[in-house]
């Protein structure tokens, strides 16, 4: 489990992970603040449907792949936690199309 | 280093060159492949994967013919190929659509279809043009923007990759012989057969088969032969994977087994070279993205940039040469469409010796003739 | 379309030394950079860190602020979290924003995309709470998030230093598990002589060492089959040393077997690369400067070869002095003082290549193991290729697909590279690499449709 030691407080903010309400601080990725709130499986793949969490955390692995605010496979890792966020995992391919 | 010998040997390792040696190779013909090393021009790895009759042979009705021939074979032939390698070349004779975005186009491609119709006759050719209304039935998510387009049933689509991989498995499951890195740099007779010199030592045989695409043009004279091809950029795009939505593949956007939306069909006069450029990659998604709304929110994820085989006037070229009996060229820029026609049809001229007789018209000497009337 | 004398990739130590030489020389600059805020990995987050975390990352981190000062308070214009999608060969950049797609052209490009780590096969390394010790780095560097049942597998100097910081924040590792062979130490003396030049990096080393004995960090040395299990997540790491089997249970495990050049625009460019041997992966063939073979065109920092950030910073000067020196400006530094200097900090390189080699294990992994995470292509799959007669990686991606996958082949391309390399018996630089092409990251189709001007009368949507 991952925990902060924060030596100082920074403002705080909350958001929406599969429908859960979590909180995070100011400046936290999506990838590091579901990490503490102790999510480590962001998405299951496209292929096997094996699931997966953050493994890079600079851009590179593309393992950390989410749905945020409807918008699908952005990397948890480089996008920042905002009030109100709305984050699902992503499973599988992306559904498109007609429906 | 010995001499390795064989029946046959194919220069090319690409769809054209795998798909030869797998037919010889399937009829118990003892057959080298010399291809290229990692990094080649490879037209076969920028193929869009249509198996593409309804607009293939519009002004030379041997080729419309030929593509209709194996068309038809590809049924049988990915059966036969996935059967016995394992390997599916995930091939669907799912029909297709080639979709217009304006009334220009559609003019175009009514005209297009009705010259098509004349030529592989009426009673054998299905395809027709269709409205809006039709093809939104058929096309889940067809954007606003297409007016119209042709659809035929002899079209389907297939992976340019899995089938390289299955005719590479299926040769060397045969007598097939393989080998990379192996740039030919001569060719010269031995006594009543080829010997073939290359980076990675000597083979002989007693047929010579070129398919090496563009190098076919530097090849081709050394056995009495020519070989007028240049290249022709097409430019790819690739997205991520999606759930599958497209029930058959469009000549523009074609939805793989895997759920990748390839979409394509450039054309530019660039040489040799092979980047991609992003103005062009815009077209190719505008076009898409018009074409399929949905896809404006998939990510691309790859980009290919490949150069087509093209001769003078777009048709291929089979020839046997004169001078040098038992020594063939092969040039085409479609070849997964005629992959099956390849394997099941080509290889056994091949392997006997003669091309049938309405392969006069696939001849490279059109090419003086025109050269000709046009000094006239 | 701006146009810009010098275009710098990356905003780590070699490209904020690069703008801010640069811009001094009277030059317009633009920097690229995808984070959000400037010090690239190795300093990442060095604005916002505060007492507490500068003591806590150490001081070598806490160099990193008077660069980033010098470059906020420098001329050079800043593109935070900007993706540069496509360089061409005229030096055309195109890039992706917050607010879409642009393009600018620049003079000279000068490449500080610094490294990546090495990809890490081995059974397990896809269970969600594996990460590269990198990632657990920059959680606490960035976030001062610490996971409390840690376990570190592999080698190299930051398994070492991932390991005292997670015990200076209070967590320490519950062991580090260490794979090299046995007999590095014995290769690495040699070098030893070379490395005293550079002795405050022994001294660092051996802090750092000494600390984890205190801190009572079991270190397991010459670790064999590591596998890290778990059904749903990581749960333990095991592995065998002098055929005994070890199990350590942890939820999160940090992997690392050393970092290697981010090659993507290099390759993207065509610039010819070299194997390095003792490093083991691909290095840009450049001149002293840093100049590639093709024009104008530069690599900075870790890009060019592993060397750390005081070399980063020393080799972005080093490009910008270069620029200035051909055009003819005034320049407040000597590049051959600053040549020197480099020389001096990398002398500690062969040793920690000597000490630090990645093990056979990682490198030409089993047959089961996954190679290409993302399109899930085994090592044997590979394999399997090679023996169809595909000769390099371009051809078993063809088959396989591997390197097809959103991460465009970043993570499994030097493994890719080494499987086929071991399979052929064939030099690592004859086997090649993947062909690169753009987008260099995934980009939306509407993103790339939006760069062709409209057709009249034709909406965007």
């Amino acid at each position: 489990m991952f925990k902060r030691i924060a030596t100082s407080r920074k403002a705080r903010l909350s958001f929406d992970f599969e429908g859960h309400r979590l909180e995070a601080e100011d400046g936290d990725t999506v990838a590091a603040a579901l990490l503490l709130a102790g999510e480590r499986v962001l998405r299951s793949t496209a292929v096997s449907a094996s699931e997966r969490g953050p493994f890079c955390l600079m851009g590179v692995c593309f393992e950390c792949l989410v749905e945020i605010d409807g918008i699908p496979n952005r990397q948890a890792c480089m996008v920042k936690v905002l009030p109100g966020m709305r984050v699902r995992r992503q499973r599988g391919a992306a559904r498109v199309g007609s429906t | 280093m010995a001499v390795q010998h064989a029946d046959t040997i194919v220069v090319g390792g690409g769809l054209v060159g795998a798909a030869i040696s797998y037919g010889l190779a399937k009829i118990g013909q003892g057959v080298i492949v010399l291809d290229e090393g990692d990094v080649a021009f490879r037209a076969s790895r920028g193929n869009f994967g249509l198996v593409w009759v309804q607009s293939k042979g519009d002004g030379m009705s041997e080729y419309a013919r030929w593509t209709r021939r194996s068309a038809d074979l590809w049924p049988e032939f990915a059966g036969e190929l996935a059967g016995e390698t394992g390997v599916s070349p995930h091939y669907y004779k799912a029909g297709g659509v080639h979709t217009c975005l304006s009334e220009e186009e559609l003019q175009a491609r009514t005209n297009l279809i009705e010259r098509m119709r004349q030529v592989h006759g009426p009673e054998r050719y299905e395809a027709r043009v269709l409205d809006r209304r039709e093809l939104a039935e058929m096309l889940p998510g067809l954007g606003e923007a297409v007016i119209g387009g042709s659809w035929s049933p002899h079209d389907g689509h297939a992976s340019p990759l899995h089938l390289l991989r299955a005719l590479h498995a299926g040769l060397l499951q045969g007598r097939g012989r393989y080998h990379a890195d192996a740039r030919v740099t001569a060719i010269a007779r031995d006594g009543s057969g080829y010997r073939v010199t290359t980076a990675a030592g000597v083979f002989a045989a007693e047929r010579v088969v070129l398919a090496a695409g563009l190098a076919n043009r530097a090849l081709a004279p050394m056995v009495g032969l020519s070989a007028p091809v240049s290249p022709l950029k097409g430019q790819i795009l690739v997205t991520e994977r999606a759930a599958t939505v497209l029930p058959m593949p469009t000549a523009f956007v074609r939805q793989t087994e895997e759920g990748t939306f390839l979409m394509g069909d450039s054309y530019e006069d660039s040489g040799f070279d092979t980047a991609s450029r992003p103005n062009v990659m815009a077209e190719i998604a505008r076009r898409a993205a018009r074409t399929f709304p949905f896809l404006r929110k998939l990510q691309v994820v790859r980009a290919w940039a490949a150069l087509r085989v093209m001769s003078g006037d777009g048709f291929p070229i089979y020839e046997q040469s004169r001078t040098h009996p038992g020594a063939f060229v092969v040039n085409c820029h479609s070849g997964v469409t005629l992959a099956g026609a390849h394997a099941l049809a080509l290889a056994p001229m091949i392997a006997r010796g003669r091309l049938d007789e309405e392969f006069a018209a696939f001849s490279a000497g059109r090419f003086d003739v025109q050269a000709h009337r046009d000094v006239a | 379309m701006s146009a810009y004398d010098v275009a710098i990739i990356g905003a780590g130590p070699a490209g904020m030394a690069a703008a801010v030489e640069a811009s001094r020389a009277g030059f317009s600059v633009v920097v690229f950079d995808e984070q959000d805020a400037p010090g690239g990995q190795i300093y990442r987050a060095i604005e916002r860190a505060d007492a507490g975390r500068l003591a806590l990352m150490g001081e070598d981190y806490a160099r990193g602020r008077a660069l980033a000062e010098a470059f906020r308070t420098s001329s050079a214009v800043y593109m935070p979290g900007t993706i540069v999608w496509n360089v061409d060969a005229s030096l055309r950049i195109n890039y992706s924003g917050a607010t879409g797609s642009g393009e600018v052209t620049a003079g000279s490009v000068i490449i500080a995309t610094g490294a990546m780590e090495r990809a890490t096969p081995l059974p397990g390394w896809t269970l969600p709470g594996v990460m590269t010790a990198g990632a657990l780095q920059i959680l606490l560097k960035a976030h001062e998030l610490v996971s409390d049942d840690t376990v570190l597998v592999g080698c190299g100097p930051l398994l070492f230093l991932v390991a005292q910081q997670m015990t200076e924040a209070g967590s320490p590792p519950r062991a580090v598990v260490e794979t090299t062979a046995p007999g590095a130490l014995r290769r690495a003396l040699p070098h030893l002589f070379g490395a005293l030049r550079a002795p405050a990096y022994l001294r660092k080393g051996l802090a750092m060492i000494r600390q984890l004995a205190r801190a009572g960090v079991p270190v397991y040395r010459h670790a064999q089959a590591v596998a890290i299990e778990g059904r749903e997540a990581a749960e333990a790491v095991s592995f065998t040393i002098k055929g005994q089997r070890h199990r350590i249970s942890a939820g999160t495990v940090g992997l690392h077997q050393g970092v290697i050049p981010n090659q993507q625009i290099t390759r993207l460019l065509g610039c010819e690369q070299d194997w390095s041997a003792s490093q083991r992966c691909f290095v840009p063939r450049l001149d002293p400067f840093g100049e590639t073979r093709i024009q104008n065109v530069y690599v900075a920092g870790d890009g060019a070869g592993i060397g750390g950030a005081v070399s980063a910073a020393l080799g972005g000067r080093l490009a910008a002095l270069r620029i200035a020196a051909r055009a003819g400006k005034a320049t407040t530094g000597e590049a051959r003082s600053v040549m020197a200097r480099l020389a001096r900090d990398r002398a500690i390189r062969p040793f920690l290549e000597a000490l630090y080699a990645p093990s056979d294990e990682v490198l030409v992994p089993a047959d089961d193991t996954l190679v290409c995470r993302c399109e899930e292509v085994t090592a044997g799959q590979i394999r399997e290729a090679v023996a169809l007669g595909a000769p390099g990686p371009n051809q078993a991606k063809a088959f396989l697909r591997c390197g097809m996958g959103p991460c465009q082949g970043r993570i499994c391309g030097p493994v890719v590279t080494e499987v086929i390399a071991a399979a052929r018996r064939t030099p690592q630089d004859a086997v090649g690499y993947y062909r690169i092409r753009p987008p260099l990251k995934p980009l939306s189709v509407a993103e790339i449709a939006g760069l062709a001007p409209a057709a009249e009368g034709q909406p965007l949507d």
